[in-house]
């Protein structure tokens, strides 16, 4: 059989997509496919090019991957741009000189950003924001730089003006139009947006239309209409896209009026061979800058290829975004432009809440909404719109602040079958609900059966309504089970090692689990077997149980080193151990950094030095720190009333008596604590799982406070304690804590899903209204009284010892681990820096 | 023309039954200078013992190509639907003692070994294949 010659120009998003989707049918033996990339790199995630400057590296960005193009059987010519395209004879010429022909031919060749033609804008340091090497340039350039202004106030620009934010620079944002967004947002919209942006230290000028860019005393002056001028180091122009069609255009194939290749419903051009997708292609005169329309058109065009029918018939350009930490939404009509169309707008000035639904003239159907601020109500307001359903009778509630229970939520029940869950992938509710009716019961499950929340994430939450929904609708119960192998809480395991007083985890999962365990219920099975025996975690039975920096007592680092952290009570320490650590790093070549737990981490130990440097350290009379371990950190202290003007109490002697007791306690998660001596609070005790804080009478005790992803304020729990009830309260929360608690929840999220809240814990604790109290204290006392130093231990026992050889055959180290030098001190060298990385074939 | 190729699986001993811990992993090195083994460039594998299991001994790459380290060896073992896996202990993957496998992303395939024992020695065979 002689197969069609397949050729796609364009590696990016959407040509990636359509690849994919092909390989995926039977119909892929069909097409000899060859792909043409302009860029050094197969296909990589445009929508989060940013977050290449928070650490993502091109290799997690990718979405393309050589081999897996190979395994297709896919022809892929890198850095390879087509440069003509022959009609007649069809076939494709590229810069190579390269020469093919085609049955089929594909343009995925996106777009490119617009310059507007400023004289001076072609200097050196004046950017664009579009593929990795646009980044790295702009990286380069703003070492050294102070200020970096970006042209351009739309999504991509205010995008870009947070990565020059985030590279150290001073940003300002120049947009020629009154507003910020524009496109998407209305002016009231883009005036709160304003508001908010600057008040996160990025100025923004408005109604400002630059004139020249000139170079003046090696920094660049911009000169705008109405004699004003800035200075900048660096300029980054994102004013907008253009579609990528001049192929397109020498070839002869119809363009729209200001560019875009036409395609028809099929996605077909002017030419019944040729397709574009993606970026470049314009359909009912529209250009569709969002990734999900593109995937839609590469969908519709494999469809075509292999002989069905499918239309692409517009797309919708409702979009959701946190731009500098502001939440932003725009669906539908945001400006209200259609014939009789009404407004509802709510505004909170206060908090910076705009939010604003537009109605058709009856009122009953959502044409478009703006928020800013907010976005809670996005995914709701949405559906209204995407499937016209028919608004409540005070649509207003929709968008007004929750008053006690009077929001009528739009369950998922509500949402007809037909309706999109997931743009990224076109998953309706019907297949969501399929896919749980055919057995799927978990989030996990249905995103590998569906795709669904595997493109941006932004319907993550939606889709698990609509599995729970349907899953409660099947009378099944929503699962809390810890995982396969135990079909029980974590609570209720608890109770049952401690009634039955089991000692492994081999007798647990015999008595009451199934199969051979996990890495879920394994560490949280190992955690309550330490909260209640308090066994060396290296014994035996245990060893097996625990994640990698329980087992080695050290956190792994990404290139499988571990870091050591020992423990530096209340963050006070002696000259003499400061020049210890110092010693120590120096001899084993660690990299040394003070924590934000006051105390100070070595990295780039080898697992087989682990020892030998721990060995030193106890010598020296430091301790294990726990910092690998589900268990108490560090307690945070201030200097107190021994040394300052202010402190009514001594929150140094404080924090050491409380690190020292519950070092070594073993619970659900990390715990952190702090003592401050007066109500300055600079030990930020309030945002801590136990905050303690001086009064002249003695310590105000605060609860279940939180920093890490998502902050909490502790709460006032008690006040003017005397020591020794200070202690017990803590004995009797942390224990209760750890009882109750499901796996991996920090006391905070404990706290706000403990039915009857503070108030309750109050009454077990204060009140002892379940008669516990005494029990509580005992097992805590049981802890304190065996602890042991994890580390100590091990280095004295030759059999633990022996968990730490890299490899057990050799003393060879392992020659992947490789540190280059910065700033003085080691770090994990990079791909490429290292000579040999990849394991030898 | 046709090509036959003809494999011998060649054993050899790699380490002792001691040096393995139950339900846990090691790393072991073939074809270091200091070992006489036949295959000549070094390879890290990771050795894991499930004494309840059959077979009892899984040998696979230590190198994890996901997070670019190697550190299998050092994972969890984790039983996923019913299979044996280890999960990875920088980024949670998980792959398939039997065939090494990615759960999450089955185009990534970890080499995996035969492995046996021999009285108290361990042997491996160092050609990648399936057991
Ligand atoms: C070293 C340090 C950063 C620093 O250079 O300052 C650090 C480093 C790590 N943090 Fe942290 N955190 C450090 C202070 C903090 C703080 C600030 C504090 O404690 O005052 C916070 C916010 C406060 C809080 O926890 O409420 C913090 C919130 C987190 C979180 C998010 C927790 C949450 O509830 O959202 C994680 C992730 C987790 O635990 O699941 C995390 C996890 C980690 C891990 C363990 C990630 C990992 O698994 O590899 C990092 C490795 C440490 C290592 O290899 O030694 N780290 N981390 C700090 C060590 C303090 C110490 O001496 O022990
Ligand atoms: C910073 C940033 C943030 C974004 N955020 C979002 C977001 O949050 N949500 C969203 O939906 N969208 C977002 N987008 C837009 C999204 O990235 C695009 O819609 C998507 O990448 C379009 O895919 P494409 O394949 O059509 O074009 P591209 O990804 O641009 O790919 C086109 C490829 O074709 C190549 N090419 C061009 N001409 C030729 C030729 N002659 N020969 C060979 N190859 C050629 C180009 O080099 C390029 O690699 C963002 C874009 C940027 C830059
Ligand atoms: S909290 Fe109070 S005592 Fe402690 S350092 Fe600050 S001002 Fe001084
Ligand atoms: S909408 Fe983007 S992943 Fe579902």
């Amino acid at each position: 059989m002689v197969k069609q010659k397949l050729i796609v120009i364009g590696n990016g998003m959407v040509g990636h997509h359509f690849l994919e989707q092909l390989a995926a049918r039977p119909e892929k033996s069909l097409f000899e496919v060859t792909v043409f990339c302009a860029e050094p790199r197969p296909a990589y995630d445009r929508v989060h090019l940013s977050e290449y400057f928070g650490g993502r590296s091109a290799e997690d960005l990718a979405l393309g991957k050589v081999e897996r193009y190979r395994e297709w059987g896919f022809e892929l010519l890198l850095n390879d741009a087509v440069t003509a395209i022959d009609r007649d004879r069809k076939t494709v010429t590229a810069a190579s000189g390269m020469e093919k022909s085609y049955d089929r031919l594909v343009l995925a060749t996106g777009s490119y950003p617009f310059v507007p033609p400023i004289p001076g804008h072609e200097h050196e340091k004046c950017f664009v924001y579009r593929t990795l090497e646009d980044l790295d340039a702009i990286r380069a350039a703003a070492r050294g730089a102070r200020r970096g202004v970006v042209v351009g106030g739309g999504l991509l620009g205010l995008e870009a003006a947070n990565a020059l934010k985030e590279l150290g620079l001073e940003a300002h944002v120049v947009e020629f139009a009154p507003g910020l967004m524009s496109v998407q947002l209305d002016a009231g919209g883009s005036e709160l947006l304003k508001n908010k942006i600057e008040d996160l230290g990025v100025t923004v000028h408005t109604s400002t239309a630059t004139e020249l860019i000139e170079e003046v005393d090696g920094r660049l002056c911009m000169r705008f209409q109405g004699d004003r001028e800035l200075i900048t180091d660096l300029i980054v122009f994102s004013a907008g896209i253009r579609p990528e069609d001049s192929l397109a255009r020498s070839a002869h194939l119809q363009l729209g009026e200001r560019g875009g290749i036409v395609i028809d419903e099929s996605c077909r051009t002017s030419d019944e061979n040729i397709f574009a997708i993606g970026e470049c292609a314009l359909y009912d005169n529209r250009i569709f800058g969002l990734v999900a329309p593109g995937y839609t058109m590469a969908r519709n065009t494999v469809a075509q290829l292999c002989g069905e029918s499918m239309s692409f018939t517009g797309a919708d350009m409702s979009t959701k975004l946190k731009l500098l930490g502001v939440q932003v939404g725009s669906i539908g009509d945001a400006h209200g432009r259609a014939e009789g169309a009404a407004a509802i707008t709510f505004v909170d000035e206060q908090t910076g809440v705009y939010k604003r639904m537009i109605t058709d003239n009856t009122g009953k159907k959502l044409l478009g909404a703006v928020l800013v601020g907010d976005t809670g109500d996005y995914d709701q307001l949405l559906q209204y719109h995407l499937n016209a359903i028919d608004l409540p009778e005070h649509p207003e509630q929709l968008i007004l602040p929750a008053a006690d229970g009077a929001a009528p939520a739009l369950g998922a029940g509500a949402l007809p079958a037909a309706a999109t869950i997931c743009s990224c992938h076109n998953v309706s509710k019907g297949q969501i609900v399929d896919a749980v009716q055919g057995g799927c019961c978990s989030l996990g499950e249905v995103k590998d059966a569906t795709r669904a929340s595997t493109g941006c994430g932004g319907c993550s939450a939606l889709l698990k309504n609509v599995i729970d929904e349907e899953l409660a609708a099947l009378g099944m119960e929503v699962n809390n089970h810890l995982c396969a192998h135990f079909p029980f809480t974590r609570q209720e395991l608890f109770h049952l090692v401690q009634v039955e007083e089991i000692r492994t985890f081999e007798e647990l999962l015999t008595k009451h689990g199934s199969g051979r365990g996990c890495e879920l219920c394994k560490p949280t099975v190992a955690s309550i077997l330490a909260s209640l025996w308090n066994e060396h975690i290296h014994r035996k039975p245990h060893v097996g149980l625990q994640d990698t920096n329980d087992t080695f007592m050290a956190n792994m680092q990404k290139n499988g080193s571990y870091s050591v952290v020992p423990r530096i009570p209340g963050g006070e320490i002696t000259p003499d151990k400061l020049i210890v650590l110092g010693q120590v790093a120096k001899k084993y070549n660690l990299y040394t950094k003070i924590t934000g737990g006051q105390r100070v981490d070595l990295f780039g130990a080898r697992l087989e030095e682990l020892p030998e440097i721990w060995r030193e350290l106890i010598d020296a009379g430091f301790e294990t720190g726990h910092a690998y371990g589900k268990s108490l950190r560090t307690v945070k202290s201030c200097v107190g009333s021994t040394w300052c003007r202010f402190g009514v109490q001594d929150s140094v002697a404080m924090a050491l008596h409380i690190e020292n007791r519950y070092k070594g306690l073993r619970s659900p998660h990390k715990i952190k604590m702090a003592v401050s001596g007066c109500t300055r609070e600079c030990a930020e005790a309030q945002s801590k799982d136990i905050g303690v804080i001086a009064t002249e009478n003695g310590w105000n005790l605060f609860v279940c406070g939180n920093g890490g992803m998502r902050p909490r304020h502790a709460d006032l729990f008690a006040t003017d304690l005397d020591d020794t009830t200070l202690i017990q309260y803590i004995d009797r929360i942390l224990m209760f804590y750890v009882r109750t608690a499901d796996k991996l929840q920090r006391t905070s999220v404990w706290l706000e899903n403990l039915e009857g809240g503070l108030d309750y814990l109050r009454a077990v604790v204060i009140e002892d209204k379940l008669g516990i109290g005494a029990e509580l204290e005992t097992q805590m006392a049981n802890v304190v009284g065996t602890y042991q130093c994890e580390w100590k231990t091990a280095i004295e026992d030759p059999e633990m010892l022996k968990r730490f050889r890299q490899f057990v055959n050799t003393d060879t180290p392992d020659d992947k681990i490789a540190f280059v030098e910065e700033r003085g001190q080691p770090r994990p060298a990079r791909e490429g820096e290292i000579v040999r990385i990849a394991e030898p074939a | 023309m046709n090509q036959i190729a003809i494999t011998h699986t060649q054993w050899q001993p790699i380490c002792q039954r001691s040096d393995l811990v139950a339900d846990s992993g090691v790393c072991v090195l073939t074809g270091d200078r200091t070992l006489r083994t036949v295959s000549a460039a070094p390879k890290s594998i990771a050795l894991f013992f499930i004494p309840h299991a059959e077979p009892q001994l899984y040998a696979i790459d230590n190198w994890d190509p996901l997070a670019g380290a190697g550190v299998i060896a050092r994972g969890l073992l984790a039983e996923i639907d019913g299979e044996l896996t280890v999960a990875s202990p920088l980024y949670k993957h998980h792959y398939r003692l039997r065939d090494g496998i990615c759960l999450e992303d089955n185009s990534v395939r970890l080499g995996t070994y035969a492995a046996a024992f021999d009285g108290d020695k361990v042997l491996i065979a160092t050609e990648p294949g399936n057991h």
